[in-house]
């Protein structure tokens, strides 16, 4: 019972990293007002821009147990974020800028990332990915004798626990800093926000290309470490994606329940497999479950009404300053 | 003794595409003072202060703060005069404390929201105000949320004060404890301007009035030396001759019948507070009132489109109450009112004329197809008729000009054939030209036994135009009268609030029509059945 129920814990916190890194830049993006549809595409183009790093990095190694593995991760990091950084700023050009629908510009770029790491996947050397990806998994090899506890919060992965820190330093910026306090006013009512000086189009631009940047990190973590660098062309990660868009509304706008939210995302989705003694079409019932969570949460905040609780005011409108 | 001035303005003028919103306007502050600024609709009060306080930028003229000149740019320049501004409307974040909205855009310190809220209670404290700097926007009441934004202005060091009608939204008690404020801070050595259209008020709490009319400026005097009747003549001016022609109809029994209105605004204040009146076929009843007044929720709960709290609306003895806004159109009901931005409410911008009039007629006919045919020969009619300037009947209306859109809108609602329109605002921003066509459309209906509701701006225009006319002060009927027997300062007085005839001549019954389609007795039935109504709700 307790192995069982271990094993879904450190399925659901490997598996949930993907929606946290995801749902953490897409929280991000919505307290600046701007709803950001593209998240399960610039994941994609997160994973491929992680790709292209670690091809990078390893092109014309011999033997790979000789590199740094530290420079490695980093290399993947980097260009992981450059990426998903650029597809924000499209974004947010689009949206900001031209003013353009949110909606309509955040599918169509979802659509083009997916296509995007789909056509350049078949460009990248993927023949030491799954050495590399040793480089991303196991931060601390000691787990293994920590016993249970080691198990399951210590035999996970370098960006299981940046997800981790990223949730939790949003969280501080979100409510214990003046950007974030400037941030929030942008996200729910800009008229006043612009009313007393602050520099709407600055906090969209900034949040939505940070924003993005992390998100993207949910795809590389998906190739690397989730499927030990064995997968790119074929990762589902936009549906992944939307699931951390959905997340978003379950964990109502809050990185720190979104740790939690995420794990319990993953376990779902996750249970599938580990419940093999179900039959096929009754595991398919897993699936759905993150859904209906995130429709019980916006029926119960709607029915409660709580203002505290609500998404940004703002959000998915453009501002125009001559409307005040 | 000589005082110092705090902010002198200096031949301002300010004009939107050929429109003068303030031509020439001069203005002095002194410290240690409260100044009114006093103006009807449209005088360019608003314009002016949004001058001062940096979110438009004056076409011509100089501005001093404290005797050096001053270039205001944006409402940041503004703070760094020590210029504050408190709008009418609030611009607060409703998610948010009332210490974290006041640090908003407050850069210069280190962020602590500790030393914020003690902060804020010192000013409170000050002043007198009454503030929890811990409470969230959106569990405030109005006179709370004002307190916010006068503090907010205060943190950051403001020495001249402006407030946009600040009274508008506050109970008697709240304004009386909002005076003892100001006049805290007058004394504080603070300059206060308070736009206000309350003559009372005026009085009460300014040490000198500034009067706008049009745009201009006509001159200023001290309070202690003037009175309400010659503050009113400043405001409204001398009486225009216009050549609007009121046409003398035979009129038929009341057509509509409204009795103890009364209605919330969107934000759940009392809009309309228990008005009676009536209008025949054959008459124009005008609506006088200074913008804001409750004209809109009463056009709209006429027209089907918002709640009433309670009283009656009858249509011919029927009453209106409660049925959905198609019914009430197919009664013969139009209601066409034209917002501040013209294509807000009636008119879809992106569609074409032919569109629009089908907006209206859609159900008509049998087919499950719309008749677009039909439509664009209405159309046709009413580009010729009311000599509307577009290429084709097909062109999105957004593109035409404000004016052709109202014609549109007007031409559109009259085209149905109405027995009562109520129509507000329909010569807003029009030309002369423009606006005279929309009055023959007015007086032919009226030819025609319509009942119109005119709800207007324009005093001159309504004396000349309808045949009575009814002043809202602030929800409430001042008084009903025929436009040829009142003067304009009469209703100038009404229209602040400083005449009230429905108390003066409480024996008269206003605004209940002798010949009512219904009798004494069924009146008291429908009281009944609505109290009983009530009850069960209940």
């Amino acid at each position: 019972m307790f192995s069982t129920l271990s094993k879904i814990l450190i399925d659901g916190i490997s598996m949930g990293t993907i929606f946290l890194f995801g749902c953490v830049g897409e929280i991000l993006t919505e307290k600046a007002g701007n709803l950001n549809l593209g998240i399960p595409g610039i994941m994609c183009i997160g994973a491929l821009g992680g790709s292209y790093g670690v091809m990078l990095y390893t092109n014309g190694v011999t033997d790979m147990s000789t590199i740094s593995g530290f420079w490695l991760v980093l290399t993947a990091i980097f260009f992981s974020m450059l990426f998903s950084a650029a597809a924000g700023l499209i974004y947010a050009f689009l949206t900001v800028s031209l003013k353009a629908n949110q909606n309509v510009t955040g599918l169509a770029l979802t659509t083009f990332g997916v296509g995007f790491m789909k056509f350049f996947a078949k460009r990248i050397d993927m023949s030491h990915f799954v050495e590399a990806s040793k480089y991303f998994k196991n931060l601390f090899p000691f787990s293994s004798k920590l016993g249970w506890f080691g198990e399951i919060f210590l035999s996970h992965g370098v960006l299981v626990y940046l997800a981790i820190a990223v949730a939790i330093l949003s969280s501080l910026l979100l409510n214990r800093t003046r950007t974030g306090l400037y941030l929030r006013a942008v996200g729910e009512n800009p008229a006043t926000a612009d009313a007393v000086g602050i520099n709407i189009s600055k906090y969209k631009y900034g949040f939505i290309v940070l924003g993005s940047a992390i998100a993207g990190l949910g795809g590389l973590y998906y190739v690397m470490d989730k499927t030990a660098g064995t997968t790119l062309a074929e990762a589902p990660i936009d549906s992944f994606g939307w699931l951390a868009v959905a997340l978003v509304i379950a964990t109502m706008w809050k990185p720190t329940v979104a740790i939690f939210g995420s794990i319990l995302f993953g376990a779902l989705s996750m249970l599938a497999i580990d419940l093999k003694a179900l039959s096929f079409s009754d595991l398919k019932i897993f699936e759905m479950f993150p859904y209906i969570i995130t429709v019980l949460v916006l029926i119960l905040t709607s029915i409660f009404g709580k203002k505290d609780i609500q998404p940004p005011a703002s959000l998915g409108q453009s501002y125009f300053r001559e409307d005040r | 003794m000589s005082k110092e001035i705090a902010l002198e303005l200096r031949n301002i003028t300010k004009k939107f595409d050929k429109v003068t919103a303030n031509k020439n306007v001069n203005l002095v502050v002194y410290k240690n003072e409260i100044l009114s600024l006093l103006g009807e609709n449209g005088s360019g009060k608003t314009t002016l202060m949004n001058i001062i306080s940096g979110i438009y930028f004056p076409d011509e003229g100089e501005i001093f703060v404290y005797g050096k000149p001053a270039v205001i740019a944006s409402p940041k320049d503004a703070f760094k005069y020590k210029i504050g501004m408190v709008h009418q409307h609030f611009k607060l974040v409703d998610t948010f404390t009332a210490a974290q909205n006041i640090i908003l855009g407050v850069n210069n310190e280190k962020y602590n929201i500790k030393l914020v809220n003690s902060r804020v209670r010192e000013i409170a404290e000050k002043y007198g105000f009454d503030i929890d700097p811990k409470k969230k926007v959106h569990d405030m009441s109005v006179s709370e949320k004002q307190t916010v934004e006068i503090i907010k202005v205060l943190y950051r060091g403001a020495d001249i004060l402006i407030l946009d009608e600040p009274t508008a939204v506050l109970t008697p008690q709240e304004i009386e404890k909002l005076f003892a404020i100001l006049k805290k801070m007058r004394d504080d050595g603070k300059s206060i301007i308070i736009i206000t259209h309350k003559l009372n008020e005026v009085m009460e709490i300014s040490d000198r009035v500034s009067i706008l009319r049009k745009g201009e400026y006509i001159g200023t005097v001290n309070t202690s030396e003037t009175n309400e009747k010659q503050l009113t003549e400043m405001m409204v001016g001398k009486k225009l001759e216009l050549k609007i022609e009121r046409a003398v109809v035979e009129r038929t029994k009341p057509l509509l019948e409204i009795r103890n209105l009364s209605i919330n605004s969107d934000d759940g204040n009392p809009a309309i507070k228990n008005i009676s009146f009536y209008i025949r076929g054959g008459e124009i009843l005008g609506v006088a009132g200074i913008t804001g007044c409750g004209q809109k929720e009463l056009c709209e709960a006429i027209a089907g489109l918002r709640k009433i709290n309670s009283g009656f609306i009858m249509h011919k003895g029927e009453s209106i109450v409660g049925l959905p806004p198609k019914e009430i159109i197919e009664k013969g009901i139009s209601m066409s009112f034209i917002p501040e931005d013209r294509l807000g409410m009636g008119l879809a911008p992106s569609f074409s004329i032919t569109d629009n009039v089908m907006l209206k007629t859609y159900g008509d006919g049998k087919s499950p197809f719309v008749n677009r045919e039909a439509a664009r020969e209405k159309a046709k009619q009413l580009i010729d008729k009311l000599e509307i300037a577009t290429p084709s009947t097909e062109i999105p209306i957004r593109r035409l000009s404000g004016g052709n859109v109202q014609k549109v809108l007007v031409g559109r609602e009259i085209s149905s054939n109405p027995n009562v329109i109520v129509t507000a605002y329909p010569v807003r921003g029009l030309d002369i030209n423009s606006a005279y066509a929309i009055y023959d459309i007015l007086n032919e209906q009226k030819k025609r036994q319509t009942g119109i509701l005119f709800v207007g701006e324009d005093l001159d225009v309504m004396l000349a135009l309808c045949d009575k006319i009814m002043v809202l002060c602030h929800g409430e009927v001042m008084g009903i009268v025929h436009a040829s027997k009142v003067t304009k300062e009469e209703l100038g007085l009404m229209m602040t609030g400083a005449m009230n005839l429905t108390v003066e001549q409480k024996d008269k019954n206003y605004g209940i029509a002798k010949d009512s389609n219904l009798t004494d007795n069924e009146w008291q039935n429908a009281a009944d059945e609505q109290n009983g109504g009530q009850n069960d709700d209940n």
